[in-house]
Protein backbone atom coordinates (compact mmCIF):
# COMPACT_ATOMS: atom_id res chain seq x y z
CA UNK A 1 0.00 0.00 0.00
CA UNK A 2 0.98 3.61 -0.79
CA UNK A 3 -0.82 5.06 1.93
CA UNK A 4 -2.62 3.73 4.72
CA UNK A 5 -4.44 5.73 7.14
CA UNK A 6 -6.45 5.09 10.58
CA UNK A 7 -8.78 7.61 12.10
CA UNK A 8 -6.92 10.74 10.99
CA UNK A 9 -8.31 13.82 12.63
CA UNK A 10 -7.95 17.45 12.55
CA UNK A 11 -9.70 20.24 13.99
CA UNK A 12 -9.20 23.97 13.61
CA UNK A 13 -9.81 26.78 16.10
CA UNK A 14 -11.64 29.52 14.50
CA UNK A 15 -13.50 32.43 16.26
CA UNK A 16 -16.69 30.83 15.95
CA UNK A 17 -15.26 27.81 17.82
CA UNK A 18 -13.22 24.61 16.79
CA UNK A 19 -14.13 23.08 13.20
CA UNK A 20 -13.49 19.46 12.83
CA UNK A 21 -12.60 19.40 9.49
CA UNK A 22 -11.95 15.74 9.28
CA UNK A 23 -12.83 13.34 12.02
CA UNK A 24 -11.70 10.14 11.37
CA UNK A 25 -10.36 8.85 8.30
CA UNK A 26 -9.66 5.41 7.05
CA UNK A 27 -7.66 5.60 3.69
CA UNK A 28 -5.87 3.02 1.28
CA UNK A 29 -4.44 3.88 -1.70
CA UNK A 30 -2.35 1.51 -3.74
CA UNK A 31 0.53 1.28 -5.77
CA UNK A 32 0.64 2.99 -9.18
CA UNK A 33 -3.65 4.07 -9.12
CA UNK A 34 -4.53 7.65 -9.76
CA UNK A 35 -7.12 7.55 -6.17
CA UNK A 36 -9.66 10.61 -6.02
CA UNK A 37 -10.43 12.29 -3.05
CA UNK A 38 -14.29 13.90 -4.55
CA UNK A 39 -16.53 16.20 -2.18
CA UNK A 40 -17.87 19.76 -2.24
CA UNK A 41 -15.85 22.68 -0.81
CA UNK A 42 -14.82 22.50 2.58
CA UNK A 43 -15.59 18.88 2.86
CA UNK A 44 -11.74 18.19 4.73
CA UNK A 45 -10.06 17.59 1.44
CA UNK A 46 -7.21 19.71 1.16
CA UNK A 47 -6.47 19.30 4.77
CA UNK A 48 -6.40 15.52 4.54
CA UNK A 49 -3.72 15.89 1.74
CA UNK A 50 -2.04 18.53 3.82
CA UNK A 51 -1.58 16.13 6.81
CA UNK A 52 -0.63 13.80 4.41
CA UNK A 53 1.92 15.67 2.77
CA UNK A 54 3.20 17.11 6.43
CA UNK A 55 2.20 20.23 6.28
CA UNK A 56 -0.26 20.10 9.30
CA UNK A 57 0.38 17.51 12.36
CA UNK A 58 -2.97 15.42 12.59
CA UNK A 59 -4.39 15.30 16.02
CA UNK A 60 -4.97 11.65 16.01
CA UNK A 61 -4.91 8.23 14.22
CA UNK A 62 -2.30 6.83 12.29
CA UNK A 63 -0.98 7.48 8.54
CA UNK A 64 2.03 5.57 6.91
CA UNK A 65 2.33 6.78 3.58
CA UNK A 66 5.20 5.46 0.98
CA UNK A 67 6.20 3.17 3.54
CA UNK A 68 7.22 6.10 5.93
CA UNK A 69 5.28 6.89 9.30
CA UNK A 70 3.86 10.62 9.41
CA UNK A 71 4.13 11.12 12.84
CA UNK A 72 7.31 9.48 13.46
CA UNK A 73 9.35 10.64 10.34
CA UNK A 74 7.90 12.91 8.19
CA UNK A 75 11.03 13.61 7.29
CA UNK A 76 11.48 10.39 5.46
CA UNK A 77 8.06 11.34 4.16
CA UNK A 78 9.16 14.72 2.58
CA UNK A 79 11.59 12.67 0.86
CA UNK A 80 9.42 10.23 -0.89
CA UNK A 81 6.38 12.23 -1.90
CA UNK A 82 5.91 15.70 -4.23
CA UNK A 83 3.10 17.82 -3.76
CA UNK A 84 1.16 20.38 -5.63
CA UNK A 85 -0.79 22.34 -4.37
CA UNK A 86 -3.83 24.32 -5.05
CA UNK A 87 -2.59 27.83 -5.38
CA UNK A 88 0.10 27.35 -7.43
CA UNK A 89 4.07 27.29 -6.21
CA UNK A 90 6.48 29.94 -8.46
CA UNK A 91 8.28 33.16 -7.72
CA UNK A 92 6.62 35.54 -10.62
CA UNK A 93 10.09 37.12 -11.42
CA UNK A 94 11.65 33.32 -12.30
CA UNK A 95 11.73 31.55 -15.27
CA UNK A 96 10.57 27.85 -14.74
CA UNK A 97 13.82 25.91 -15.88
CA UNK A 98 15.14 27.81 -12.63
CA UNK A 99 12.16 26.83 -10.44
CA UNK A 100 13.03 23.47 -11.42
CA UNK A 101 16.68 23.12 -10.80
CA UNK A 102 16.29 24.96 -7.71
CA UNK A 103 13.81 22.34 -6.48
CA UNK A 104 15.86 19.39 -7.43
CA UNK A 105 18.38 21.04 -5.98
CA UNK A 106 16.28 21.21 -2.79
CA UNK A 107 16.05 17.10 -2.97
CA UNK A 108 20.00 17.49 -2.12
CA UNK A 109 20.14 16.42 -6.19
CA UNK A 110 23.44 17.89 -7.59
CA UNK A 111 23.91 20.41 -10.27
CA UNK A 112 24.06 18.20 -13.41
CA UNK A 113 22.28 16.20 -12.51
CA UNK A 114 19.34 18.82 -11.60
CA UNK A 115 20.13 19.83 -14.68
CA UNK A 116 19.55 16.94 -17.00
CA UNK A 117 15.94 16.77 -14.86
CA UNK A 118 15.11 19.75 -15.68
CA UNK A 119 15.46 19.27 -19.34
CA UNK A 120 13.92 16.01 -19.47
CA UNK A 121 11.19 17.59 -17.25
CA UNK A 122 10.82 20.80 -19.41
CA UNK A 123 10.17 18.29 -22.90
CA UNK A 124 7.82 16.05 -20.87
CA UNK A 125 5.50 18.72 -19.54
CA UNK A 126 6.26 20.63 -23.14
CA UNK A 127 7.32 23.89 -21.58
CA UNK A 128 10.38 24.02 -23.58
CA UNK A 129 9.42 26.80 -25.75
CA UNK A 130 9.06 29.10 -22.79
CA UNK A 131 11.54 27.50 -19.93
CA UNK A 132 13.57 30.65 -19.70
CA UNK A 133 10.58 33.06 -19.41
CA UNK A 134 9.50 34.64 -16.28
CA UNK A 135 6.69 32.47 -14.65
CA UNK A 136 4.34 35.27 -15.01
CA UNK A 137 4.14 35.12 -18.53
CA UNK A 138 2.19 32.38 -18.34
CA UNK A 139 -0.67 31.10 -18.86
CA UNK A 140 -3.09 29.31 -16.09
CA UNK A 141 -2.30 26.06 -17.78
CA UNK A 142 1.42 26.18 -18.66
CA UNK A 143 1.71 27.17 -14.81
CA UNK A 144 -0.01 24.37 -13.70
CA UNK A 145 1.82 22.46 -15.61
CA UNK A 146 5.17 24.08 -14.09
CA UNK A 147 3.49 23.40 -10.51
CA UNK A 148 3.04 19.46 -11.56
CA UNK A 149 6.87 19.63 -12.81
CA UNK A 150 7.79 20.83 -9.54
CA UNK A 151 6.18 18.20 -7.23
CA UNK A 152 7.75 15.25 -9.11
CA UNK A 153 11.11 16.51 -9.82
CA UNK A 154 13.21 14.18 -7.78
CA UNK A 155 10.82 11.26 -9.31
CA UNK A 156 8.76 10.81 -5.67
CA UNK A 157 6.88 7.30 -5.36
CA UNK A 158 3.47 9.21 -4.78
CA UNK A 159 2.62 12.82 -6.13
CA UNK A 160 -0.25 14.64 -4.34
CA UNK A 161 -2.42 16.85 -6.48
CA UNK A 162 -5.07 19.74 -4.70
CA UNK A 163 -7.56 20.33 -7.30
CA UNK A 164 -5.05 20.41 -10.46
CA UNK A 165 -7.55 21.55 -12.61
CA UNK A 166 -9.85 24.15 -11.19
CA UNK A 167 -9.88 27.24 -13.10
CA UNK A 168 -8.58 25.96 -15.89
CA UNK A 169 -10.04 26.10 -19.38
CA UNK A 170 -11.42 22.78 -20.58
CA UNK A 171 -8.14 22.35 -23.43
CA UNK A 172 -6.07 22.83 -20.38
CA UNK A 173 -7.57 20.85 -18.52
CA UNK A 174 -7.64 17.20 -20.67
CA UNK A 175 -3.95 18.13 -21.02
CA UNK A 176 -3.58 17.83 -17.59
CA UNK A 177 -5.69 14.60 -16.80
CA UNK A 178 -2.82 13.31 -20.20
CA UNK A 179 -0.22 14.58 -18.20
CA UNK A 180 -2.05 12.70 -15.00
CA UNK A 181 -2.17 9.45 -16.81
CA UNK A 182 1.48 9.48 -17.92
CA UNK A 183 2.94 9.47 -14.89
CA UNK A 184 0.35 6.89 -13.72
CA UNK A 185 1.92 5.04 -16.62
CA UNK A 186 5.30 5.50 -15.42
CA UNK A 187 4.36 3.96 -12.27
CA UNK A 188 3.98 7.31 -10.05
CA UNK A 189 1.13 6.43 -7.47
CA UNK A 190 -1.42 9.68 -7.91
CA UNK A 191 -3.45 10.82 -5.01
CA UNK A 192 -5.66 14.56 -6.40
CA UNK A 193 -9.02 15.81 -4.95
CA UNK A 194 -11.56 17.24 -7.32
CA UNK A 195 -14.95 18.61 -7.16
CA UNK A 196 -15.60 17.68 -10.45
CA UNK A 197 -17.79 14.97 -11.17
CA UNK A 198 -16.19 13.86 -14.33
CA UNK A 199 -13.07 14.25 -13.43
CA UNK A 200 -13.29 11.68 -10.84
CA UNK A 201 -15.17 9.52 -13.27
CA UNK A 202 -12.82 9.65 -16.13
CA UNK A 203 -9.93 10.18 -14.70
CA UNK A 204 -9.66 8.20 -11.42
CA UNK A 205 -8.82 4.45 -10.63
CA UNK A 206 -10.43 4.33 -7.18
CA UNK A 207 -12.11 7.20 -5.38
CA UNK A 208 -13.14 8.37 -2.07
CA UNK A 209 -16.20 10.38 -1.54
CA UNK A 210 -15.95 12.91 1.07
CA UNK A 211 -18.11 15.28 3.22
CA UNK A 212 -18.30 16.89 6.20
CA UNK A 213 -14.77 15.69 7.38
CA UNK A 214 -15.49 12.48 6.73
CA UNK A 215 -15.41 8.82 4.05
CA UNK A 216 -18.54 8.22 2.87
CA UNK A 217 -18.32 5.82 0.14
CA UNK A 218 -14.91 3.97 -1.47
CA UNK A 219 -14.47 2.30 -4.62
CA UNK A 220 -14.04 2.43 -8.49
CA UNK A 221 -16.41 4.89 -9.72
CA UNK A 222 -18.30 1.53 -11.56
CA UNK A 223 -18.22 -0.10 -8.16
CA UNK A 224 -19.71 3.02 -6.47
CA UNK A 225 -22.27 3.56 -9.43
CA UNK A 226 -23.18 -0.24 -9.51
CA UNK A 227 -23.80 -0.49 -5.75
CA UNK A 228 -26.68 2.41 -6.46
CA UNK A 229 -28.16 -0.09 -8.98
CA UNK A 230 -30.81 -0.33 -11.82
CA UNK A 231 -31.81 2.78 -13.22
CA UNK A 232 -32.36 6.77 -12.72
CA UNK A 233 -35.36 7.29 -13.78
CA UNK A 234 -35.83 11.82 -14.02
CA UNK A 235 -39.31 13.07 -14.57
CA UNK A 236 -39.84 16.64 -15.21
CA UNK A 237 -42.74 18.60 -13.76
CA UNK A 238 -43.78 21.54 -11.85
CA UNK A 239 -42.67 22.18 -7.86
CA UNK A 240 -46.50 22.05 -6.51
CA UNK A 241 -46.90 18.35 -7.49
CA UNK A 242 -43.52 16.83 -7.06
CA UNK A 243 -44.93 15.66 -3.48
CA UNK A 244 -48.10 13.91 -4.87
CA UNK A 245 -45.90 12.54 -7.64
CA UNK A 246 -43.76 10.64 -4.85
CA UNK A 247 -46.17 9.44 -2.71
CA UNK A 248 -47.85 7.77 -5.47
CA UNK A 249 -44.70 6.78 -6.61
CA UNK A 250 -43.29 5.75 -3.72
CA UNK A 251 -46.23 2.99 -3.32
CA UNK A 252 -45.00 1.33 -6.87
CA UNK A 253 -42.93 -2.29 -6.04
CA UNK A 254 -40.19 -1.27 -8.82
CA UNK A 255 -39.05 2.26 -6.98
CA UNK A 256 -36.22 1.99 -4.92
CA UNK A 257 -36.18 5.26 -3.46
CA UNK A 258 -36.99 8.89 -4.62
CA UNK A 259 -35.77 12.51 -4.40
CA UNK A 260 -37.09 15.48 -5.30
CA UNK A 261 -35.15 17.27 -7.14
CA UNK A 262 -35.40 20.87 -8.90
CA UNK A 263 -38.41 21.14 -11.12
CA UNK A 264 -39.12 17.21 -10.95
CA UNK A 265 -38.79 13.88 -9.30
CA UNK A 266 -35.72 11.34 -9.73
CA UNK A 267 -36.49 8.12 -9.20
CA UNK A 268 -33.75 5.21 -8.72
CA UNK A 269 -35.36 1.67 -10.17
CA UNK A 270 -34.18 -1.58 -10.96
CA UNK A 271 -34.87 -1.75 -14.57
CA UNK A 272 -36.26 1.97 -16.15
CA UNK A 273 -37.19 0.73 -19.65
CA UNK A 274 -39.46 -1.79 -18.00
CA UNK A 275 -41.07 0.45 -15.35
CA UNK A 276 -41.64 3.95 -17.31
CA UNK A 277 -44.36 2.54 -18.49
CA UNK A 278 -46.26 1.38 -15.48
CA UNK A 279 -44.50 4.67 -14.18
CA UNK A 280 -46.61 6.72 -16.60
CA UNK A 281 -49.95 4.74 -15.94
CA UNK A 282 -49.68 5.35 -12.15
CA UNK A 283 -49.61 8.95 -12.45
CA UNK A 284 -51.96 9.42 -15.23
CA UNK A 285 -54.45 7.47 -12.92
CA UNK A 286 -53.74 9.87 -9.99
CA UNK A 287 -54.07 12.85 -12.74
CA UNK A 288 -50.23 13.67 -13.27
CA UNK A 289 -48.55 14.38 -16.41
CA UNK A 290 -44.54 14.66 -16.50
CA UNK A 291 -43.36 17.13 -18.65
CA UNK A 292 -40.26 15.36 -18.97
CA UNK A 293 -39.35 12.13 -18.54
CA UNK A 294 -34.86 11.15 -19.16
CA UNK A 295 -33.39 7.45 -18.14
CA UNK A 296 -29.84 7.36 -17.36
CA UNK A 297 -27.71 5.38 -15.79
CA UNK A 298 -26.52 6.20 -12.02
CA UNK A 299 -23.68 9.05 -12.08
CA UNK A 300 -21.46 9.54 -9.36
CA UNK A 301 -23.37 12.52 -8.75
CA UNK A 302 -26.75 10.07 -7.87
CA UNK A 303 -23.74 8.07 -5.55
CA UNK A 304 -23.41 11.18 -3.57
CA UNK A 305 -27.21 11.96 -3.23
CA UNK A 306 -27.73 8.17 -2.03
CA UNK A 307 -24.54 8.58 0.62
CA UNK A 308 -25.17 12.22 1.90
CA UNK A 309 -29.02 13.16 1.11
CA UNK A 310 -27.68 16.48 -0.98
CA UNK A 311 -26.11 17.05 -4.70
CA UNK A 312 -22.66 17.34 -5.04
CA UNK A 313 -23.43 20.05 -7.55
CA UNK A 314 -26.05 21.99 -5.03
CA UNK A 315 -22.92 21.96 -2.51
CA UNK B 1 26.56 20.60 5.99
CA UNK B 2 23.39 19.69 4.62
CA UNK B 3 22.14 23.39 6.38
CA UNK B 4 24.72 25.26 4.55
CA UNK B 5 24.17 24.09 1.42
CA UNK B 6 20.27 24.28 1.88
CA UNK B 7 20.83 28.26 3.03
CA UNK B 8 23.39 28.48 0.13
CA UNK B 9 20.55 27.54 -2.52
CA UNK B 10 17.65 29.44 -1.05
CA UNK B 11 20.36 32.64 -0.56
CA UNK B 12 21.08 32.79 -4.04
CA UNK B 13 17.29 32.62 -5.33
CA UNK B 14 16.52 35.16 -2.77
CA UNK B 15 19.75 37.30 -3.61
CA UNK B 16 18.41 36.78 -7.30
CA UNK B 17 15.58 38.36 -6.50
CA UNK B 18 17.03 41.85 -5.30
CA UNK B 19 19.48 41.95 -8.06
CA UNK B 20 16.60 41.39 -10.76
CA UNK B 21 14.94 44.46 -9.10
CA UNK B 22 16.16 47.84 -10.48
CA UNK B 23 13.68 49.71 -8.16
CA UNK B 24 14.78 47.68 -5.02
CA UNK B 25 18.60 48.78 -6.28
CA UNK B 26 17.86 52.01 -7.25
CA UNK B 27 16.15 52.78 -3.49
CA UNK B 28 19.10 50.52 -1.97
CA UNK B 29 21.48 53.08 -2.97
CA UNK B 30 19.71 56.48 -2.71
CA UNK B 31 18.16 55.60 0.89
CA UNK B 32 20.99 55.82 2.50
CA UNK B 33 21.96 58.92 0.51
CA UNK B 34 19.27 60.58 2.02
CA UNK B 35 20.87 60.18 5.42
CA UNK B 36 24.25 61.23 4.76
CA UNK B 37 23.31 64.38 2.73
CA UNK B 38 19.82 65.98 3.87
CA UNK B 39 20.32 65.29 7.26
CA UNK B 40 24.36 64.86 8.21
CA UNK B 41 25.03 68.83 7.08
CA UNK B 42 22.17 69.50 9.40
CA UNK B 43 23.09 67.12 12.27
CA UNK B 44 26.83 68.23 12.24
CA UNK B 45 25.64 72.42 12.50
CA UNK B 46 23.35 71.37 15.62
CA UNK B 47 25.87 69.26 17.74
CA UNK B 48 28.85 71.79 16.80
CA UNK B 49 25.95 74.48 18.18
CA UNK B 50 25.68 72.60 21.25
CA UNK B 51 29.60 71.95 22.32
CA UNK B 52 30.21 75.81 21.89
CA UNK B 53 32.07 74.72 18.57
CA UNK B 54 34.59 72.48 20.02
CA UNK B 55 32.90 69.54 17.96
CA UNK B 56 35.72 69.02 15.04
CA UNK B 57 33.86 68.02 11.69
CA UNK B 58 35.28 64.41 12.38
CA UNK B 59 33.76 64.20 15.67
CA UNK B 60 30.49 65.38 14.26
CA UNK B 61 30.58 62.36 11.87
CA UNK B 62 32.04 59.79 14.28
CA UNK B 63 28.72 60.29 16.19
CA UNK B 64 26.50 60.62 13.22
CA UNK B 65 27.59 57.84 11.11
CA UNK B 66 27.48 54.89 13.82
CA UNK B 67 23.86 56.27 14.92
CA UNK B 68 22.56 56.40 10.99
CA UNK B 69 23.96 53.13 10.37
CA UNK B 70 22.36 51.66 13.09
CA UNK B 71 19.04 53.26 12.04
CA UNK B 72 19.28 51.98 8.90
CA UNK B 73 20.18 48.66 9.95
CA UNK B 74 16.63 48.54 12.11
CA UNK B 75 14.09 49.86 9.38
CA UNK B 76 16.02 48.11 6.30
CA UNK B 77 15.56 44.73 8.30
CA UNK B 78 12.70 45.45 9.97
CA UNK B 79 10.08 45.53 7.45
CA UNK B 80 10.78 42.44 5.27
CA UNK B 81 8.22 39.90 6.13
CA UNK B 82 6.14 41.86 3.63
CA UNK B 83 8.10 40.00 0.92
CA UNK B 84 7.26 36.87 2.72
CA UNK B 85 3.63 37.64 3.20
CA UNK B 86 3.86 37.89 -0.88
CA UNK B 87 5.59 34.47 -0.93
CA UNK B 88 3.34 32.71 0.99
CA UNK B 89 0.40 33.98 -1.23
CA UNK B 90 2.47 32.59 -4.24
CA UNK B 91 2.80 29.33 -2.95
CA UNK B 92 6.78 29.30 -2.76
CA UNK B 93 7.01 28.66 0.88
CA UNK B 94 4.47 25.43 1.30
CA UNK B 95 6.30 24.18 -1.77
CA UNK B 96 9.56 24.45 0.11
CA UNK B 97 8.06 23.27 3.03
CA UNK B 98 7.04 19.69 1.57
CA UNK B 99 10.70 19.56 0.52
CA UNK B 100 13.33 17.92 2.98
CA UNK B 101 15.36 21.07 3.17
CA UNK B 102 16.27 22.78 6.02
CA UNK B 103 13.59 24.51 8.17
CA UNK B 104 16.54 27.01 9.49
CA UNK B 105 17.53 26.97 6.37
CA UNK B 106 14.44 28.59 4.86
CA UNK B 107 14.99 31.14 7.46
CA UNK B 108 18.68 32.02 7.14
CA UNK B 109 18.52 31.58 3.32
CA UNK B 110 16.38 35.27 3.64
CA UNK B 111 17.63 36.94 6.68
CA UNK B 112 21.40 36.41 5.25
CA UNK B 113 20.58 37.97 1.78
CA UNK B 114 19.20 40.77 4.26
CA UNK B 115 22.44 40.70 6.14
CA UNK B 116 24.29 41.35 2.48
CA UNK B 117 22.13 43.97 1.41
CA UNK B 118 22.78 45.83 4.66
CA UNK B 119 26.06 45.86 4.59
CA UNK B 120 26.48 46.99 0.97
CA UNK B 121 24.35 49.92 1.92
CA UNK B 122 26.43 50.48 5.11
CA UNK B 123 29.64 49.88 3.25
CA UNK B 124 28.65 52.81 0.81
CA UNK B 125 27.32 55.16 3.59
CA UNK B 126 30.75 54.54 5.26
CA UNK B 127 33.53 55.03 2.60
CA UNK B 128 31.07 58.28 1.42
CA UNK B 129 31.20 60.13 4.87
CA UNK B 130 35.79 59.39 4.40
CA UNK B 131 35.72 62.66 2.39
CA UNK B 132 33.07 64.32 4.81
CA UNK B 133 35.80 63.76 7.32
CA UNK B 134 34.73 60.27 8.78
CA UNK B 135 37.93 58.44 10.04
CA UNK B 136 38.39 55.52 11.73
CA UNK B 137 40.73 52.31 11.51
CA UNK B 138 39.43 49.28 9.92
CA UNK B 139 39.36 46.64 12.37
CA UNK B 140 36.85 48.79 14.42
CA UNK B 141 35.01 49.95 11.57
CA UNK B 142 34.73 45.84 10.73
CA UNK B 143 33.89 44.80 13.96
CA UNK B 144 31.20 47.34 14.41
CA UNK B 145 29.97 46.05 10.77
CA UNK B 146 29.46 43.15 12.61
CA UNK B 147 27.18 44.58 15.34
CA UNK B 148 25.34 45.69 12.48
CA UNK B 149 25.11 42.56 10.94
CA UNK B 150 23.72 41.31 14.34
CA UNK B 151 20.74 43.95 14.27
CA UNK B 152 19.82 42.82 10.48
CA UNK B 153 19.75 38.78 11.54
CA UNK B 154 18.17 39.32 14.66
CA UNK B 155 15.11 41.80 13.47
CA UNK B 156 14.69 40.15 9.71
CA UNK B 157 14.35 37.07 11.98
CA UNK B 158 12.10 38.54 13.90
CA UNK B 159 9.94 40.44 11.07
CA UNK B 160 9.34 36.59 9.03
CA UNK B 161 8.74 35.22 12.50
CA UNK B 162 6.24 37.58 12.78
CA UNK B 163 4.88 37.67 9.11
CA UNK B 164 4.11 34.19 9.49
CA UNK B 165 1.94 34.70 12.30
CA UNK B 166 -0.27 37.40 11.35
CA UNK B 167 0.05 36.43 7.50
CA UNK B 168 -1.55 39.69 6.41
CA UNK B 169 0.26 42.74 5.30
CA UNK B 170 -2.56 45.39 7.04
CA UNK B 171 -1.74 43.43 10.36
CA UNK B 172 1.94 43.42 9.76
CA UNK B 173 2.30 47.68 8.90
CA UNK B 174 0.81 49.06 12.19
CA UNK B 175 2.43 46.18 14.33
CA UNK B 176 5.99 47.32 12.99
CA UNK B 177 5.62 50.84 13.13
CA UNK B 178 4.21 50.61 16.34
CA UNK B 179 7.19 48.95 17.96
CA UNK B 180 9.69 50.20 15.39
CA UNK B 181 9.22 53.71 16.48
CA UNK B 182 9.86 53.47 20.24
CA UNK B 183 12.78 51.60 19.62
CA UNK B 184 14.12 53.96 17.27
CA UNK B 185 13.50 57.21 19.61
CA UNK B 186 15.04 55.44 22.91
CA UNK B 187 18.23 54.52 20.89
CA UNK B 188 19.55 57.85 20.66
CA UNK B 189 20.38 57.75 17.52
CA UNK B 190 19.54 60.96 16.22
CA UNK B 191 20.71 62.64 19.98
CA UNK B 192 22.99 61.61 22.36
CA UNK B 193 20.15 59.80 25.59
CA UNK B 194 22.41 62.15 28.07
CA UNK B 195 20.06 64.99 27.22
CA UNK B 196 17.20 62.99 28.38
CA UNK B 197 15.83 63.04 31.63
CA UNK B 198 16.52 60.47 33.72
CA UNK B 199 13.17 58.49 33.80
CA UNK B 200 14.01 58.60 30.25
CA UNK B 201 17.44 56.82 30.35
CA UNK B 202 16.45 54.68 32.74
CA UNK B 203 14.01 53.06 29.64
CA UNK B 204 16.27 53.41 26.98
CA UNK B 205 18.91 50.85 29.33
CA UNK B 206 16.24 48.11 28.37
CA UNK B 207 16.30 48.88 24.65
CA UNK B 208 19.24 46.74 22.70
CA UNK B 209 19.55 49.29 20.18
CA UNK B 210 20.66 51.76 22.49
CA UNK B 211 23.63 49.58 23.43
CA UNK B 212 24.18 48.85 19.95
CA UNK B 213 24.20 52.58 19.03
CA UNK B 214 27.32 53.40 21.81
CA UNK B 215 28.86 50.26 20.89
CA UNK B 216 29.09 51.44 17.53
CA UNK B 217 30.02 54.89 18.79
CA UNK B 218 32.71 53.82 20.72
CA UNK B 219 34.33 51.73 17.48
CA UNK B 220 34.09 54.71 15.44
CA UNK B 221 35.95 56.75 17.64
CA UNK B 222 38.65 54.02 18.27
CA UNK B 223 38.03 52.41 21.41
CA UNK B 224 37.05 49.32 20.82
CA UNK B 225 38.14 48.14 24.87
CA UNK B 226 34.81 50.29 26.07
CA UNK B 227 32.94 48.29 27.79
CA UNK B 228 30.01 49.22 25.58
CA UNK B 229 31.54 47.65 22.79
CA UNK B 230 31.69 43.95 24.45
CA UNK B 231 28.50 44.41 26.28
CA UNK B 232 26.66 45.58 22.73
CA UNK B 233 28.02 41.96 21.18
CA UNK B 234 26.96 39.53 24.24
CA UNK B 235 23.44 41.84 24.12
CA UNK B 236 23.05 41.17 20.61
CA UNK B 237 23.98 37.94 19.98
CA UNK B 238 22.05 36.73 22.61
CA UNK B 239 18.78 38.31 20.87
CA UNK B 240 19.77 37.29 17.73
CA UNK B 241 19.93 33.26 19.02
CA UNK B 242 16.76 33.27 20.56
CA UNK B 243 15.13 35.32 17.40
CA UNK B 244 16.57 33.09 14.99
CA UNK B 245 15.62 30.02 16.99
CA UNK B 246 11.97 31.50 16.94
CA UNK B 247 11.95 32.36 14.11
CA UNK B 248 13.25 28.40 12.75
CA UNK B 249 10.65 27.10 14.32
CA UNK B 250 7.52 29.33 12.64
CA UNK B 251 9.07 28.26 9.59
CA UNK B 252 8.91 24.89 10.37
CA UNK B 253 5.41 24.87 12.49
CA UNK B 254 3.39 27.71 9.89
CA UNK B 255 0.13 26.01 9.60
CA UNK B 256 -2.14 26.77 6.49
Amino acid sequence: MMIETTALRKSFKTRGGTVDAVRGVDLAVADGEIFGFLGPNGAGKTTTLRMLATLIEPDGGEATVAGADLRNDPGEVRRRIGYVAQGGSTWDEVSAREELVLQARLYGIGKAEAQRRTQRALDAFQLTDFADRKCKTYSGGQRRRVDVALGIIHEPKIVFLDEPTTGLDPQSRAHMWDEVRRLRDEGVTIFLTTHYLDEADALCDRISIMDGGEVVAEGTPEDLKREISGDVVTLGMSGGIVDKAREVLDREPYTRWSEAVDDGVRLYVEAGATSIPHMLRSLDVAGIEPASIELHRPSLDDVFLAKTGRSLRES
Amino acid sequence: MKLARDTWLLFQRQFSLVLRNPVWIVVGIIQPLYYLFLFGPLLKKALQAQSNGELSSSDAYRFFVPGVLVQLAIFATFFVGFALISELRAGVIERTRVTPVSRLAMLLGRSLRDVVTLLFQCALITVLSIPLGLTGRLGDILLAFALLALIALMLSSLSYAVALKLRSEDALAPLLNTVGVPILLLSGILLPLTYAPHWLQNTAKFNPFSWAVDGARALFNGNPGDPNVWKSLVILSVLTLLSVVWAARSFAKSVR
